[in-house]
């Protein structure tokens, strides 16, 4: 049965600067970078080619030490121009001159009917060489799937409530055969049901509404109702023993062009947005792109921050800086290193609050109104004060600050019985941003999940 | 204001690690993010925006909560002592303001101090900030005290609370008790003479009228029932139900007025910072307990109306703004209705059946703040118990 669920707890930050529905003349980053530090969980990344090697699109980069049979491919076609190592030589990112034509490393291609008759051995060996196999999130813990495992259900999230997402279906227009190809090749993965959830407040899109033979749940409500791990605590909640799987669309229909198209294609459609953003609008590029062509111009000032990711659970970049594996965003802000003449108490009307304490006025703008923030933390750093916020920000059945403190006190037996499962660091994103002690929330969480894990 | 800002950017160096002074820096912090909100920026992952909202702003919205009430207690003390040596005014004379504002500041202002000082030498010591929790606790304490309270109690009181009631414990956050009323509770059986019986109005060496007596309407109304008469009664015209509603009547400094701490009340609900769920449950035990009584009927105090127990002494003040202390009460919101009833009803209860302490709101947030923890643990308990039971392994 497909469900409708009205969730009422959590918390919209509306921003300037969201990106308009249209794609920008071709602008193609010269160089792209694969950044192990991009997936959570790798723990003994070792590289597969060296400074100078000649790769193509899908030519398998790197891999997981703890997980063999996993490729993580290069996005294009060039040469590996430069292998940037940090301290204890961990790799930070491996960079690729890209061609100017992208060459592609030919996999097996299945025609619809194929696919149908694909065994799950065949299409899973064709996934894990090819570079896809990253989109695949399994719950508990957010990391890549293992792929000795039959998930109990898989959940996709069709749409996004971050700060100034972009626009899943936008990004995915004209991959309706993907997208239902990909599926047809997930459902060999499980012998539960594919959850695709749809925001209830929208008209579904055509790329999600012809796929047969999934669930079709609807959601509303604020940020983070788009949120898959929402979603699954809603429809069929992660236990202890548990494993479901994750994907972004996006991930489905790049899995979809493998088998149909027979390549690892890495093109996506990228939102540029952020208050210092000229002119927001979406850019076609590679994963991993690098970013200075797509902001070059395009940028109101110079002191500004540039994020991989959304607000709240991006990655600050340099002007330099690639864009993540798993982000459709850059989002450039102010950056907030400034002070502010006792501003722990001055009325403010135009910075964001959840809360409506003394003098922050946020809330009598309305929801409409479209706010610029820098990134300043507007507070310094104070001890755990319960403020009851965190619940009213979190629309599941889950106590924030009590499983923030079984993490903090490594109180394992509490940690799982309060529900470290359910949850990865995007969930409890907004606890982060609204908490008046200013701790990292996301940082904890995943310390309780390596708790876990470790334990 | 730049020059400010770089005259404390240049003694900064002093204070950071390796510097002369490196032990003072967290006394140097709270100076510095007092004048200037920190130039400190998202760390390169995580949230890269934060809400506007920090701890001393809401700590500060609490003491704004009850600056009502304070200003209030300032007409009130110059008003109960004029009428107490008959030279009574209207109560908004500015005699009244100036002879309140002479006995209140100093008890104000030796609270925050005493206080401060013990805040600053733990933050020295245990190398932890300054946290802004004690601007809320430095004005709790002199609104719960009488006027006439010699002032090195409130000293000693501040100290014992601020020691005893959080540092102990760990600090803002972690503390078990409510400071305030920890200061108060130490007041109360370390110096009983100094804080029950006839002290409620400041009378400065002045003698009093004849008939004057002094008494709050607890004891009035406590008295009347052991001698077996009708307490509305007794309470008179002093103590009419709105008299008492709006505080021209004896008592601690804030805690009079019902109507003023119900100001303050709608202040902390509309700014979210005190929880509407405990302030409503406190007020509703109160009266499901009075109610109880009426129905019991066993003496007079008994048969007294409920609702007099809401506008009577300590409950309304005790029920805004100590029991929504977020640090002292339950945590979880199923909790916060139990927590709150709880202390509304045991508040009545030791009114009425205790001989021995005519106030009872002070002992019920005690006793209900060392509670607090076992309420969320069994609403806690429940969560857990969900959880498992969707479980298969």
């Amino acid at each position: 049965m497909s469900k409708i669920i009205k969730l009422k707890k959590g918390f919209d930050i509306n921003l300037a600067g969201k990106a308009a529905h249209q794609i920008a003349d071709s602008i193609h980053p010269e160089t792209f970078a694969i950044k192990p530090t991009d997936f959570i969980g790798m723990k003994r990344p070792k590289l597969l080619v060296n400074e100078g090697d000649n790769i193509k699109a899908g030519t398998p980069i790197l891999f997981d030490k703890m997980q063999e049979n996993v490729m993580y491919c290069s996005p294009v076609s060039g040469e590996i121009v430069e292998v940037k190592r940090g301290a204890k030589r961990k790799i930070l990112e491996v960079k690729i001159l890209a061609d100017k034509t992208i060459e592609y490393e030919s996999f097996q291609s299945y025609s619809p009917s194929d696919i149908t008759g694909l065994s799950r051995e065949d299409a899973q060996a064709q996934m894990m060489k090819s570079g896809v196999w990253p989109n695949i999130i399994q719950r508990p813990f957010g990391i890549v799937a293992n792929e000795n495992d039959s998930p109990k259900a898989i959940h996709i999230s069709a749409f996004d409530t971050h700060p100034l997402a972009a626009d899943v279906a936008f990004t995915l227009q004209g991959e309706e055969d993907a997208f239902k190809t990909g599926i047809n090749v997930l459902k060999k993965f499980t012998d539960g049901k594919i959850h695709l959830n749809h925001n209830l407040n929208a008209e579904v899109s055509k790329v999600f509404a012809n796929v047969e033979g999934i669930e079709h749940n609807k959601f509303s409500g604020p940020h983070p109702a788009g949120n898959v791990g929402v979603q699954i605590h809603h429809l069929d909640p992660v236990n202890k023993g548990d494993i479901v799987w994750t994907l972004t669309p996006y991930g489905v229909a790049q899995i979809g062009k493998l088998f149909s198209q027979g390549k690892y294609d890495a093109s996506r459609l990228v939102a540029v947005c952020g208050s210092e953003v000229k002119t927001p609008q979406y850019y076609k590029t590679y994963s991993g792109g690098a970013i200075n062509k797509l902001v070059d111009g395009n940028i109101k000032q110079d002191h500004v921050r540039y994020i991989s990711g959304n607000v709240l659970t991006g990655e600050k970049i340099e002007k330099d800086g690639y864009l993540s594996f798993y982000a459709n965003s850059i989002t450039v802000i102010p950056e907030g290193d400034h002070t502010e003449f006792l501003g722990w108490i001055m009325p403010k009307k135009n910075v964001l609050s959840f809360h409506r304490a003394w003098g922050l006025f946020s809330f009598m703008n309305g929801k409409n109104k479209e706010y610029v923030l820098d990134s300043n933390t507007n507070g310094e750093d104070r001890a755990f004060v319960q403020t009851g916020t965190f619940e009213k920000v979190t629309p599941m059945d889950v106590y924030p600050t009590f499983l923030l403190k079984a993490i903090l006190s490594e109180d394992f037996d509490n940690v799982e019985a309060l529900g470290i499962y359910e949850v990865i660091e995007e969930d409890l994103a907004l606890c982060e941003f609204v908490d008046v002690s200013k701790h990292d929330v996301q940082h904890m969480v995943r310390e309780g999940i390596e708790l876990i894990q470790n334990g | 204001m730049k020059f400010l800002h770089n005259l404390l950017e240049k003694q900064k160096p002093m204070f950071e690690k390796g510097g002369k002074l490196e032990k003072f820096y967290y006394l140097f912090e709270a100076g510095e993010t007092f004048m200037f909100s920190p130039a400190s920026t998202a760390k390169n992952k995580g949230v890269q925006v934060r809400d506007a909202i920090d701890l001393k702003r809401m700590m500060m919205t609490v003491v704004i909560a009850m600056i009502p009430c304070l200003i209030f207690g300032m007409f009130n003390t110059g008003y109960q002592h004029h009428v107490a040596v008959g030279e009574a005014t209207s109560f908004l004379s500015l005699d009244n303001l100036l002879f309140g504002a002479r006995w209140v500041l100093p008890i104000v202002l030796v609270s925050y101090a005493a206080g401060g000082i013990i805040e600053a030498i733990f933050a020295v010591v245990r190398k932890h900030p300054i946290n802004e929790g004690f601007l809320v606790t430095g004005m709790l304490i002199p609104l719960i005290v009488p006027a006439t309270i010699p002032l090195w109690q409130v000293a000693l009181a501040t100290v014992f609370g601020v020691l005893v009631g959080k540092e102990i414990f760990g600090g803002t956050g972690m503390n078990i008790l409510n400071v305030a009323m920890t200061s108060r509770a130490f007041l109360y059986f370390a110096y009983p003479s100094q804080i029950s019986g006839a002290v409620w109005t400041q009378l400065a060496d002045k003698t009093p009228v004849d008939g004057f007596t002094g008494a709050t309407a607890l004891a009035v109304a406590y008295d009347s029932s052991t001698a077996g008469g009708d307490v509305v009664s007794a309470l008179g015209d002093t103590f009419s139900f709105s008299n008492l509603f709006m505080g021209m009547v004896p008592g601690s400094i804030g805690e009079t007025s019902t109507l003023w701490v119900l100001v303050g009340a709608l202040i902390l609900i509309a700014t979210g910072v005190g929880s509407w769920k405990i302030i409503v449950s406190v007020f509703g035990g109160a009266f499901i307990m009075g109610t109880i009584f009426n129905a019991a009927g066993i003496n007079p105090f008994m048969d007294m109306p409920a609702h007099y127990h809401l506008v009577m002494g300590g409950l309304a003040f005790g029920a805004v703004f100590m029991a929504t202390d977020p640090v002292s009460a339950a945590h979880t919101e199923t909790g916060k209705w139990i927590y709150g009833i709880l202390i509304g009803m045991l508040s009545v209860l030791i009114r009425v059946v205790n001989p021995a302490y005519p106030e009872g709101i002070m002992l019920a947030v005690l006793l209900m703040n060392v509670f607090a923890p076992l309420i969320d643990f069994y609403v806690i308990q429940a969560n857990k118990k969900r959880r498992l039971a969707r479980a298969t392994v």
